[in-house]
């Protein structure tokens, strides 16, 4: 009886036993899951849900800056106007100001405010991606965060460089992630973080068709690495535009890539490239298909020059060719001001006439309400300046004024009236001179003489073959003396690598009468590094570069001048002498001290 | 003690020190284990190499497969996997592959021209050959195919949505299998010609074009062909299903080498007797006015054979009584070789789903 009863018990003790064991869990199982974890707990608080107007629409978003500045869709705030409240995990509701928007490339730069110690996510690199890699997608799908906190969903990288079709409307995604990890409406904007926790990709559309508009397996972020090449442009408060060669492109009937169509007034064709030739590669990366091409020219800002080579008859060429805008500008503007639907939204039911355009799987960007915008929070009001073919005018005044300070840095020209006398040697040794006068501009070198009348006669390109150096030299002039008040505009642009090669360069750009120059000063140091002078458009440009600096009158004036044209050298100047002109009346020379 | 049940007590003795000893051991193994979860042991590398390479060496073998459709919105792209060194591509049957020769896109994006070389589409299966001789191309041994249980962790290959051209590879998803079960289809709510053994994924893996796409293990392994979009009307849910390959191997072998005969018509009646024709069953057929004019019904005639086994205009016939339907004329040569009492039966496809309909051919009537 004894010995029954102990038997039944060990039976049961056993059976327990190997119940329990039979969900016994891998460690490294546990481990996953404790990671995972720590992760979204690291970083949910970077994590944005933005109310566009009324709070009945919006998406999300995510901090990059401890002073406020978070990313996201442009679709998401297109009808938000220009304030919006967002909220982050800690409960609190933020005022947040527009600041810069990129419509093409469906990204836009808004700045939370309030505090300078937001928390934000760390930048990974999105090159680094592979297909089969865990991504989470955090936002705010279906706005079911009334408590701010962000939804997570979890899956892996199922392709990276995808394209994917402006499909009605101009948003491209370029050169793009795309992961099973469930994007739904109301994730645009949101983050697309790595394994680790580091940002890669702005989420912001999937491939909706027959199940409706809920995640079917495919969604698509924007990578980090194209918002970084644009983060000062839209740091400048632009309505920024992506570029174009200024050609088109096909797959001829043997699989390769060639130029199609071309515009004669294009850098490229100024560089040789013609209709036919074969497209070797594009930025430095081989191009193999169309598709390819079209993610390296969607990922970067107009203005930036990238290294292009072309195949013809069997002979390479390697060439340099600055990207022109894609779109004009009013092409650009949207109708933000007005509480209305936005105009290229497409709604799922309603499908295009015409069979060649409706792709299956077209991926729409999600949709926003039209709710009228929120009124601008009266202590915030004046981070908000309105002007035409700006998202946000204010901070591109502050991006000026940053970037101006380099200028000033080299002293006051300002307080010297008559003409400039510049002397020295070219590079055979050659004396130069260069007169820069109020009435014309001459300059005298070795026994030639060369003169731009400044009287409103047609501007020239003289000296022959520089793109107008003459007219180069007087923009100086005008940038050091008084910039602000005498160009008809002026303003920062972004920045880029300087000759599409070298350091990283605030890129400020001005016009008067038709004639622009762009202005280079280091990002890092905000020295003045070089500028270019472009006589009109489809032109090449006079292009100036310093190098060494030298104290003239207690102002710094560069010690030579680096003079090319498409990069191709024309000359070098060496300063000796250099004459500003003398102090304006009354003052003596007090300026030092200002 | 009772001695009268020695024996009794020798076997509990023996089973009690068995039982002890086995309870010993199971004791130590779960302790083990629950002190290895709280001492939290080493996590192995998040994303091992081996799955990145698990994912590479199969990315080369699916292929992309673009061949006719744009008619009505229909998708012209699907997926593919190859079977043979040689360029054999196994995928699903399906409208894509109507055309004289479809496209097949490598993963490198080598492109080549492929035919149709056989099909069965109660297996919703189709082989193609891609035209091109002296191939060395990664493939599947589908001989070496393996299976898996509810619970296995899968990936899903395929170029839903045509997310990928040229050069670029076919998308992955990640998901389970969630359970492996026949196919419960039902006419006229949940139609697949297909009612087999399928495995049903938790990933939403069934999108346009994905059909003919592979499921693996998480190293690679082949598991089955992901199956075309399949929906249940009543319930507007979709199912995600993946044909095992062990259901395809048979019938692929054939295809390949050569040996696959559906039913055939003996060749010693080169004279067609002519003796049934589309009308007689309610059918009429569009025009037939190109060289080989699809065998699209252009109207069904109300109170007919036709009308009730629930054809419709714009349905296009694919196989009669498995024999694969090219054109008008192959269907008119076709029913001029019905006997009364067959049963015929049609797969035609209607929309991007293929429907099969059957009825026994009756007597004619004298007119």
């Amino acid at each position: 009886m004894f010995r029954r009863s102990v038997l039944l018990t060990l039976i049961i003790l056993l059976v327990g036993t190997y119940e329990s064991m039979a969900y016994a869990v891998d460690p490294s199982v546990v481990e996953a899951q404790r990671r995972r974890i720590e992760v979204v707990q690291r970083v949910a608080s970077s994590v944005v849900a933005i109310f566009a107007g009324g709070g009945a629409g919006g998406g999300s978003g995510v901090l990059v800056t401890s002073d406020g500045f978070a990313l996201t869709n442009f679709h998401v705030i297109s009808s938000a106007g220009s304030f919006m409240k967002c909220g982050l995990n800690d409960g609190v509701l933020y005022d947040a100001v527009i600041v810069g928007i990129d419509p093409t490339g469906d990204v836009a730069l808004i700045k939370l405010l309030g505090r300078d110690d937001f928390p934000h996510a760390q930048l990974g690199d999105s090159d680094e991606v592979q297909v089969g890699d865990w991504a989470y997608a955090m936002g705010n799908p279906f706005l079911l965060a009334t408590d701010f906190q962000p939804t997570v969903t979890y899956g892996i990288v199922s392709g990276v460089h995808r394209y994917q079709y402006p499909a009605g409307t101009f948003l491209e995604y370029a050169d793009c992630i795309q992961v099973d990890s469930s994007i739904n409406p109301g994730n645009s904007g949101g983050p697309l973080f790595n394994d680790k926790g580091e940002l890669v990709g702005i989420n912001g559309r999937a491939s909706f068709e027959k199940r409706g508009r809920v995640n079917a397996g495919a969604g698509y972020a924007i990578s980090i690495n194209q918002i970084g090449y644009f983060m000062d442009h839209l740091r400048s408060g632009r309505i920024v535009d992506h570029a174009t060669l200024g050609a088109t492109v096909t797959t001829s009937f043997d699989g390769a890539v060639v130029v199609d169509q071309i515009l004669e007034q294009s850098e490229a064709f100024r560089r040789g490239v013609r209709g036919g030739d074969e497209v070797v590669s594009f930025a430095k990366r081989p191009i193999r298909s169309v598709n390819q091409f079209k993610n390296i020219l969607g990922i970067y800002p107009k203005g930036w020059m990238l290294p292009f080579v072309y195949r013809r008859d069997g002979q390479k060429y390697e060439v340099v060719v600055r990207l022109q805008g894609l779109h004009r500008d009013t092409e650009l503007m949207p109708n933000r001001r007005r509480p209305r639907a936005p105009r290229e939204r497409p709604r799922p039911e309603k499908q295009p006439d015409d069979k060649e355009d409706r792709k299956p799987g077209r991926r729409r960007p999600m949709p926003t309400s039209a709710a009228p915008p929120a009124k601008p929070p009266s202590e915030h009001k004046h981070l908000f300046v309105k002007k035409d073919g700006y998202a946000n005018y204010y901070y591109n005044q502050l991006e000026q004024t940053r970037v101006l300070a380099g200028i000033r840095r080299m002293g006051d020209f300002s307080k010297f009236e008559g003409p400039w006398v510049i002397v020295g040697k070219n590079q055979q040794g050659n004396q130069f001179e260069f007169t820069l006068a109020d009435k014309g501009l001459g300059l005298v070198l070795a026994d030639r003489a060369y003169y731009q009348p400044l009287d409103g006669s047609d501007l020239l390109d003289e000296p022959n073959g520089t793109g107008g150096l003459l007219v180069a030299m007087q923009h100086l002039k005008l940038m050091l003396k008084k910039a602000e008040s005498v160009f008809t505009d002026l303003y920062y642009l972004g920045s880029e690598p300087l000759d599409g090669r070298g350091t990283k360069v605030d890129v400020l750009v001005s016009e008067l009468t038709g004639v622009q120059s762009r202005w280079y000063l280091s990002r890092e140091t905000g020295t003045f590094i070089g500028f270019d002078t472009r006589l009109e458009q489809g032109v090449d440009e006079c292009q100036i570069r310093f190098q060494g600096f030298q104290t003239v009158q207690g102002r710094t004036f560069p010690t030579t001048l680096s003079i090319k044209r498409a990069l191709q050298p024309w000359d070098t100047f060496n300063l000796e002498r250099f004459e500003i002109g003398t102090p304006q009346s009354a003052a003596s020379e007090t300026q030092e001290n200002e | 003690m009772n001695h009268g049940c020695k024996l009794s007590e020798v076997s509990i003795r023996a089973t009690l020190e068995l039982l002890i000893l086995i309870l010993i051991g199971t004791c130590a193994r779960a302790a083990e284990a629950d002190a290895q979860n709280q001492l939290g042991a080493p996590a192995k590398p998040r994303v091992s190499q081996s799955f990145r390479d698990a994912i590479q060496s199969v990315l080369p073998r699916v292929v992309k497969i673009f061949g006719a459709g744009g008619r009505r919105g229909l998708y012209a792209y699907s997926t593919g996997f190859l079977v043979s060194a040689e360029g054999h591509v196994a995928t699903v049957w399906s409208h894509v592959l109507d055309a004289e020769e479809v496209t097949v896109v490598l993963n490198d994006g080598r492109r080549f021209r492929a035919k149709v070389l056989g099909a069965e589409p109660p297996l919703d299966l189709a082989v193609l050959k891609i035209q091109e001789d002296n191939l060395e191309l990664a493939y599947f041994d589908i001989n070496q195919a393996t299976t898996a249980t509810p619970g296995t962790r899968v990936l899903a290959f395929s170029n839903m949505f045509q997310v990928a051209t040229g050069d670029e590879p076919v998308s992955v998803l990640h998901g389970v299998i969630a359970a492996r079960t026949m196919l419960p289809t039902r006419r006229g709510s949940f139609d697949s010609p297909y009612d087999g053994q399928v495995y049903v994924v938790d990933a939403i893996t069934n999108n346009p074009g994905a059909g003919g796409g592979v499921i693996t293990t998480r190293d690679g392994r082949l598991l089955a062909m992901i199956g075309k979009e399949l929906r249940n009307s009543k319930s507007n849910t979709w199912v995600n299903y993946a044909v095992p390959i062990s259901e395809l191997t048979a019938i692929t072998s054939q295809i390949i080498t050569g040996r696959f005969e559906p039913a055939r018509r003996p060749a010693d009646q080169p004279d067609n007797p002519g003796r049934y024709r589309p009308l007689d069953f309610g059918m009429i057929m569009i025009p037939d006015v190109v060289q080989r004019t699809p065998a699209y019904i252009d109207s069904v005639v109300p109170g007919t054979v036709a009308e009730s086994a629930g054809l419709r205009p714009d349905d296009l016939v694919i196989f009669v009584n498995d024999e694969l339907i090219q054109s008008c004329r192959a269907l008119r040569d076709e029913f001029g070789f019905l006997e009364s009492s067959d049963v015929l039966r049609l797969v035609i496809r209607r929309g991007n789903q293929l429907v099969t309909v059957e009825f026994v051919v009756q007597k004619k009537q004298p007119r």
